[in-house]
């Protein structure tokens, strides 16, 4: 495929969030670090996930000083950086995921801090990121007030920009970052750090409920989901359910990626179903 | 000379291409928030008030403006003035900003402070402004700056700070800062985040700079009540560059040279420094962008430097600015130079330095010595902290390198 090519390929995004609205279920969204808990198992990892039932893959850019993350993902970053992963590394990741049959069109987006990027050169990375098959991306100390530049850049590529909205958002700022994600918005269960957390706060079902009525875009929920309860409980407010730090957690243990998988991913996609199926 | 770059930051919060808010959305409303209660504090005149007579009967303001006799004989006659910042309250100028912003904090009705601290004059000087107002108080610290910082962690447990120990990562200022604005993040609608440099996200910088200010104003009034001519070089360390900015920014139109000496640690040439603005690229790390000790994949360097208060990869983005402009000159002093300065003014002055200040000193016997102080010349040093705090540190470093001990009274 030539470059003029890739660049007019439409992104797989849109698909995805038309075809969960038409079924009636939120997008179930493992996030996974790349380059933990290794170099090579990060392809393997997505695939997995996509096996069991994930319609979508967030990839985390690891950083030396990941400060909206909490401890799990906080180690992630400091294995994959011990273990020789970069940035160039994760484009590769990406490349190699795409060659395979199952995750061919797996919609991808990257998550990752801006120094990085900004480092690799801004309009490289995403030349680059576009050219290994990235359909989006996530940058959490990227506000939208700082990101008219990326955000144009993203554009120009027909790359999504996500930008991040908290409980504690005023209804303005909900539509400010609303307006400025490209795709899809990306609400934070709490005012926190990423990390597993046992129950769903009442305040978070307000805040998706608000969001509901003042968003035009879709929009994912994370931070601290681990469980099919929390996804029967926030995903009827959601167009996707995002999965970090319990996949992690399983990852640490050492267990195989299908093994994770089946275990953790394949329940949150039919918790996603019987969503859907209560709604018909 | 270049143009100059305007003081203040531009409605983003950016000097230039500096500074800004990278931080997580969550933050965003507590800054927009704070930006406006520090913009109506400082018009209120009872605020303004409250503030002046607290630096003034609390922190022991104005310092005094002391000319220095036999440091400058040392340096060959120029004539050299030390402000006194160690002679505050809790022995450093960082209690100029932490009264302000405790000030702050309690006219937006926050009850908890958190605070990051490297040297731990920062986490002392928070810890002291808690007590005075009442308010519970969180320092984050990183365990290598708690080994060798022990007197001020004892100090803040004895203000009734609880000090959280920082293991993730370099163990020292950089990581503690993380940690504090992850604290931040998840308690920000109760907390109020006292940062101790001209660093972070707008509003912090300039609101920190403006709390500082007072430094260069006093050195004006100072110097014109003595019937002195005003000053040809003012000189400071950097670490974040929050004595450095308070002593430059009542300056920068007047015609006076700057240096800021940032901390060169083993030398510029190890690799192991804190020298972000003489050897670091421009990058975004705590909110904004500046220079910054970075790897080629964007990765943040540790920093390193003897002195704990220096001892950060990053620096303030005005500062990035006025190194940019050309405004102000950047250089560096290793660690054995700072020892031997501390040795040197404690035995010509009868003044003990914090370490971070002895690198000021240091600059100015280096050029002295290289014959680039003009026998005419007007200096002004910020003496940004006494070095207390240091004994314990120097003690060790010239056990491990006695050849570098001067002796009681050279
Ligand atoms: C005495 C003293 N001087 C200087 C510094 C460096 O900070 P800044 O560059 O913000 O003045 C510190 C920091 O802890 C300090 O304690």
């Amino acid at each position: 495929m030539t470059m003029k090519q890739k660049k007019d390929a439409p992104s797989r995004l849109a698909p995805a969030f038309l075809n969960g609205m038409c079924v009636g279920r939120p997008l179930v969204i493992p996030f996974v670090t790349a380059g933990f808990p290794d170099k090579w198992s990060t392809p393997d990892v997505v695939e997995a996930m996509c096996v069991a039932g994930a319609d979508m893959v967030e990839i985390g850019i690891p950083f030396s000083d990941p400060l909206a993350d909490g401890p799990t993902i906080q180690h992630a970053s400091e294995v994959a950086l011990e273990g020789g992963m970069t940035v160039a590394g994760v484009l590769e990741i990406v490349e190699s995921v795409r060659m395979r049959d199952d995750t061919r069109d797996l919609p991808i987006v990257l998550m990752g801090y801006f120094n990085p990027l900004l480092a690799y050169g801004l309009e490289s990375f995403l030349d680059d990121a576009k050219a290994a098959g990235v359909d989006g991306l996530i940058i959490p100390d990227v506000p939208p007030e700082e990101g008219r530049e990326y955000r144009a850049a993203c554009v120009e590529r027909d790359l999504s920009a996500t930008f991040l909205v908290a409980p504690n958002a005023p209804d303005e700022r909900i539509r400010i970052v609303d307006q400025f994600s490209t795709h899809f918005s990306y609400c934070v269960t709490v005012t926190g750090v990423t990390g597993a957390r046992n129950e769903v706060q009442v305040r978070t079902l307000e805040f998706l409920r608000r969001m509901r009525s003042l968003a035009l875009k879709p929009f994912v929920v994370g931070f601290g989901i681990k469980e099919a309860a929390h996804v029967l409980e926030l995903g009827p407010h959601a167009d996707g359910v995002v999965v970090g730090s319990a996949l992690i957690d399983a990852l640490s243990q050492g267990k195989e990626p299908a093994t994770v998988a089946a275990e953790l991913i394949a329940p949150l996609r039919a918790a996603a179903e019987r969503i859907a199926s209560s709604r018909e | 000379m270049t143009e100059q770059p305007k003081a203040s930051p531009d409605a983003h919060g950016r000097f230039g291409a500096f500074g800004g808010r990278f931080v997580p959305e969550t933050l965003m409303p507590a800054l927009f928030e704070l930006e406006l209660a520090h913009a109506d504090a400082m018009q209120d005149q009872a605020f303004r008030q409250e503030l002046d007579g607290l630096l003034c009967d609390f922190a022991g303001r104005p310092t005094p403006l002391y000319e220095a006799p036999r440091l400058a004989a040392d340096l060959g006659g120029p004539r050299v003035w030390l402000k006194r910042e160690d002679l505050l309250h809790t022995g450093a100028h960082k209690i100029n900003n932490t009264i302000g912003q405790a000030l702050l904090a309690r006219r937006m009705g926050k009850h908890r402070v958190i605070a990051e601290t490297g040297a731990g004059q920062h986490g002392v000087a928070t810890a002291t402004v808690a007590a005075r107002f009442g308010l519970d108080c969180t320092v984050y610290m990183g365990e290598e700056d708690i080994q060798r910082q022990r007197l001020n962690v004892f100090r803040m447990r004895l203000l009734g700070a609880e000090v959280v120990p920082v293991s993730s990562g370099s163990r020292t200022l950089k990581d503690a800062t993380n940690e504090a604005i992850r604290h931040w993040v998840t308690n920000v609608e109760t907390t109020f985040y006292i940062l101790g440099s001209v660093v972070g996200p707008h509003p912090y910088p300039a609101m920190v700079r403006d709390f500082q200010s007072v430094i260069g104003r006093e050195v004006r009034e100072q110097l014109a009540a003595k019937g002195e001519a005003p000053p040809s070089l003012l000189i400071a360390c950097v670490g974040g560059g929050s004595n450095a900015m308070g002593l430059f920014a009542d300056w920068l139109d007047d015609d006076v040279e700057m240096i800021g000496v940032e901390a060169a640690g083993y030398g510029l040439d190890s690799g192991e420094h804190a020298a972000s603005l003489c050897q670091g690229q421009v990058g975004v790390l705590h909110g904004a962008r500046s220079y910054l000790l970075q790897t080629d994949d964007g990765q943040v360097k540790l920093a390193h430097s003897i002195s704990a208060g220096l001892d950060y990869p990053g620096v303030g983005p005005q500062h990035a600015q006025l190194r940019d402009s050309g405004r102000v000159h950047y250089t560096a002093v290793t660690d054995a130079e700072a020892v031997e300065a501390l040795q040197l003014l404690s035995g010509r002055e009868g003044i003990i330095p914090a370490l971070e200040s002895a690198h000021a000193i240091a600059e100015l016997y280096k050029r002295a010595r290289a014959g680039e102080l003009p026998g005419d010349a007007r200096i002004v040093v910020c003496l940004s902290g006494r070095g207390d705090k240091d004994v314990e540190a120097m003690a060790d470093y010239l056990r491990n390198h006695p050849n570098e001990d001067i002796g009681a009274r050279p």
